[in-house]
């Protein structure tokens, strides 16, 4: 069951790009406060914001007014080295274009962020091993992104973001480069290490239907702002 | 990111592009070859020349006269004033000899001996002159060509002949060497030199020198032909020069022989009563050493002169010669890094994404920077092992052309390039630091790459 303590708390952040003379304000002014071991769907249309909200929170990017704060840290207020230990620790990420490095095989891949968290070699072949079980994908480890399906790399993505154990778990619109059954496959596989591993998981998606089979909750965004919130009833948890 | 671990992904990211990545170090290689051979020939010449210089003798040598000879080659120097004390002219004696041998890096103090004499050989007479050769001109390259062998100890009664005097002796003459030759010279005898010595008008002096104080007898020694050579080991300083027939000095000296400045020697030798001589040469261990010994010579009252300063200024000339080898095959190893920069610019470009990626699984800022540097480090590390040993054949390859052209001219192979290890580890060294710093600009574009822009490039 999620906890209702505050993991993070987004306190009227707002993130603005210049373009020319124009300036684009992708997050304005947003307030949003989410609980440890929630399932949260950030749902919007594209341009609304969602994934500026969902780098921000992943410390990918900083704020530039506002404050985000993660177990009590501020985002905002690291170097980017302290930014990078946030990555590295506490942060696994999922993209839509999976971005496993085609150069590696797929166990190469989930050990790297081992190798940067420096990790001792014989226990970083266990915890690879372990997290390619979770997504069911030992048998395919020898094998390069190229050679693996739209679905296998994405849950090969999966293991490396989890294999580090962190707290938090980012999906940037995880199923937008998978039809719907693969997409559902890893929707139910992100749902399953939610309840086991008690992780923490925000998705950014703009289907609805899937958002609001799987999450928590849905914040709806549009132009920015944090426009609706709907608590979940889902299905698969009751 | 453990250093391990980094040049695990290095290696493995250098493969990847891997004909890129060849071209690019084998450019470094060129580089580092093209310097390494232009400094191995400038090295390799200078070994050479300065290996000549020190077998010719000339450099090695301090050549010593007594103050009160206005002869010589040290008589040419700033006049000295004649209200110098007479007590400080000290006479280039026995002692004085002994006393320059015992300084520090001495090899060798040798007077000058050269007398006329008559050789006897098959029957007939030939007249030439004699001259005492040092054993320390064993290794001079006089003697390199020499066909027999030198004197096979430093009092061995044999003797080496000059090419054109043994021509005359024998149509042949290789088939001279182990044949016997008499000398026929005069031996000087000094009968009472104090007496005469005590003398003190120089007219009564010569007077009873001629009459009896001196007395010339003729004499024979028979000596075995050890050798003949082309050139003339004497030739050059010292006022020698012009022998045919060569001795050991030691065997030449046992002869007491007439010399030609017999008569200044005896005026020379003053009250001691000691034979002395016109001019000593003093063979020092290296040129380095020359100054020194002949500072210390010239402190204790002689005049002393060397070549020493012909010597320095053939070191700049080298020196500077090295310089615009060297910069010659910098500028091959200056494109080389451009061409560093080039690929790993392109491969940020190429590897934006990847970047991304790392950063997002939370690669530090000097991670990225690290990757990028050890990739330039390996490619400057292979390149300049490999640009080493291309230099080096390329050296060998001139050493063996230069070799060939000579014997056809029929002159003796050379070693014209020279690698010492020293400038291998330089080398390799140098190709290491000029990626690294060609690295420098790439490595820290992509450690300020922006992550969310970094994922964000197709």
């Amino acid at each position: 069951m999620p906890s209702t303590q505050t993991l993070i708390h987004v306190d009227h952040a707002s993130r603005e790009y210049r373009l020319g003379e124009t300036t684009i304000r992708a997050v304005n002014d947003l307030s949003l406060e989410i609980s440890a071991g929630e399932f949260l769907a950030l749902l919007g249309s594209s341009g609304s914001g969602k994934s500026t909200l969902l780098n921000l929170m992943a410390g990918l990017d900083r704020p530039t007014s506002g404050a985000i704060h993660v177990r009590g840290q501020n985002l905002a207020a690291l170097d980017s080295q302290g930014l990078a230990r946030y990555r590295r620790e506490t942060v696994g990420m999922v993209f839509q274009s999976f971005n496993l490095l085609p150069r590696m095989t797929l166990e190469e891949n989930v050990e790297l962020p081992l190798r940067l968290a420096e990790v001792d070699r014989a226990e970083r072949g266990r915890r690879v091993r372990q997290a390619l079980e979770r997504v069911r994908l030992s048998a395919r480890s020898a094998h390069r992104p190229s050679e693996l399906s739209g679905g296998e790399q994405q849950r090969g993505a999966l293991a490396r973001a989890l294999v580090n154990q962190p707290a938090i778990l980012f999906a940037d619109e995880p199923t937008g480069n998978l039809d719907s059954t693969t997409g559902e496959q890893i929707l139910l596989l992100l749902q399953e290490i939610q309840q086991t591993l008690g992780m923490t998981i925000i998705m950014v998606t703009h289907e609805r239907p899937l958002a609001e089979r799987f999450a928590n909750r849905i914040a709806v965004l549009s132009d920015g702002r944090l426009v609706d919130q709907l608590a979940m009833q889902t299905g698969a948890r009751a | 990111m453990k250093p391990r671990d980094l040049t695990e992904l290095a290696v493995r990211n250098l493969r990847e592009a891997i004909l890129r990545n060849s071209l690019t170090t084998l450019g470094v290689a060129v580089g580092v070859a093209s310097l390494v051979a232009m400094l191995s020939l400038g090295v390799g010449l200078q070994t050479l020349a300065s290996d000549r210089l020190t077998k010719s003798g000339l450099f090695d040598a301090v050549f010593v006269t007594s103050r009160r000879d206005f002869r010589g080659p040290g008589g040419d120097g700033p006049p000295r004033k004649s209200s110098a004390p007479p007590e400080k002219f000290k006479p280039l004696d026995e002692d004085a000899r002994q006393q320059f041998a015992a300084l520090p890096n001495v090899v060798d103090v040798y007077p000058q001996i050269r007398f006329l004499t008559d050789v006897r050989y098959n029957g007939a007479n030939f007249s030439t002159n004699v001259l005492g050769v040092p054993e320390s001109s064993r290794t001079a390259s006089a003697f390199d060509g020499i066909t027999g062998k030198y004197f096979s100890s430093p009092t061995a009664e044999e003797a080496i002949l000059q090419a054109d005097f043994a021509k005359e002796l024998s149509p042949q003459p290789a088939t001279l060497v182990g044949k016997e030759i008499t000398l026929r010279y005069a031996e000087r005898r000094a009968a009472s030199p104090d007496e005469i010595a005590k003398e003190k008008d120089i007219d009564t002096q010569l007077d009873e020198m001629m009459s009896g104080g001196i007395s010339i007898v003729s004499r024979e020694k028979k000596l075995r032909i050890a050798g003949v050579i082309e050139s003339d080991p004497s030739a050059g300083i010292g006022g020698f020069g012009g022998g045919r027939v060569f001795l050991p000095i030691k065997v030449a000296e046992q002869l007491h022989p007439a010399q030609a400045n017999d008569v200044q020697d005896f005026v020379r030798g003053g009250g001691s009563g000691k034979p002395t001589y016109a001019a000593l040469t003093v063979r020092v261990q290296n040129p380095k050493n020359v100054l020194q010994v002949e500072d210390a010579i010239k402190k204790s009252g002689y005049n002393a002169f060397s070549l020493l300063d012909a010597a320095r200024s053939l070191r700049l000339v080298f020196t500077v010669f090295d310089l615009f080898l060297g910069l010659f095959g910098s500028l091959a190893l200056t494109v080389a890094s451009l061409g560093i920069i080039n690929t790993l610019v392109m491969a940020i470009l190429e590897r934006r994404r990847e970047i991304g990626v790392l950063k997002s699984l939370g690669a530090t800022d000097r991670d990225v920077k690290n990757l990028f540097f050890a990739e330039a480090g390996a490619m400057g590390l292979v390149g300049g092992i490999f640009g080493v040993t291309l230099g080096w054949l390329i050296g060998q390859a001139l050493t063996w052309g230069t070799t060939i052209y000579l014997r056809r001219q029929d002159l003796p192979g050379v070693k014209i390039s020279y690698v010492p290890w020293w400038l291998a580890a330089s080398a390799i060294a140098f190709a290491v630091a000029v990626s690294l710093v060609a690295g420098l600009y790439p490595a820290g574009r992509a450690a300020k790459l922006n992550p969310v822009e970094a994922l964000r490039y197709e």
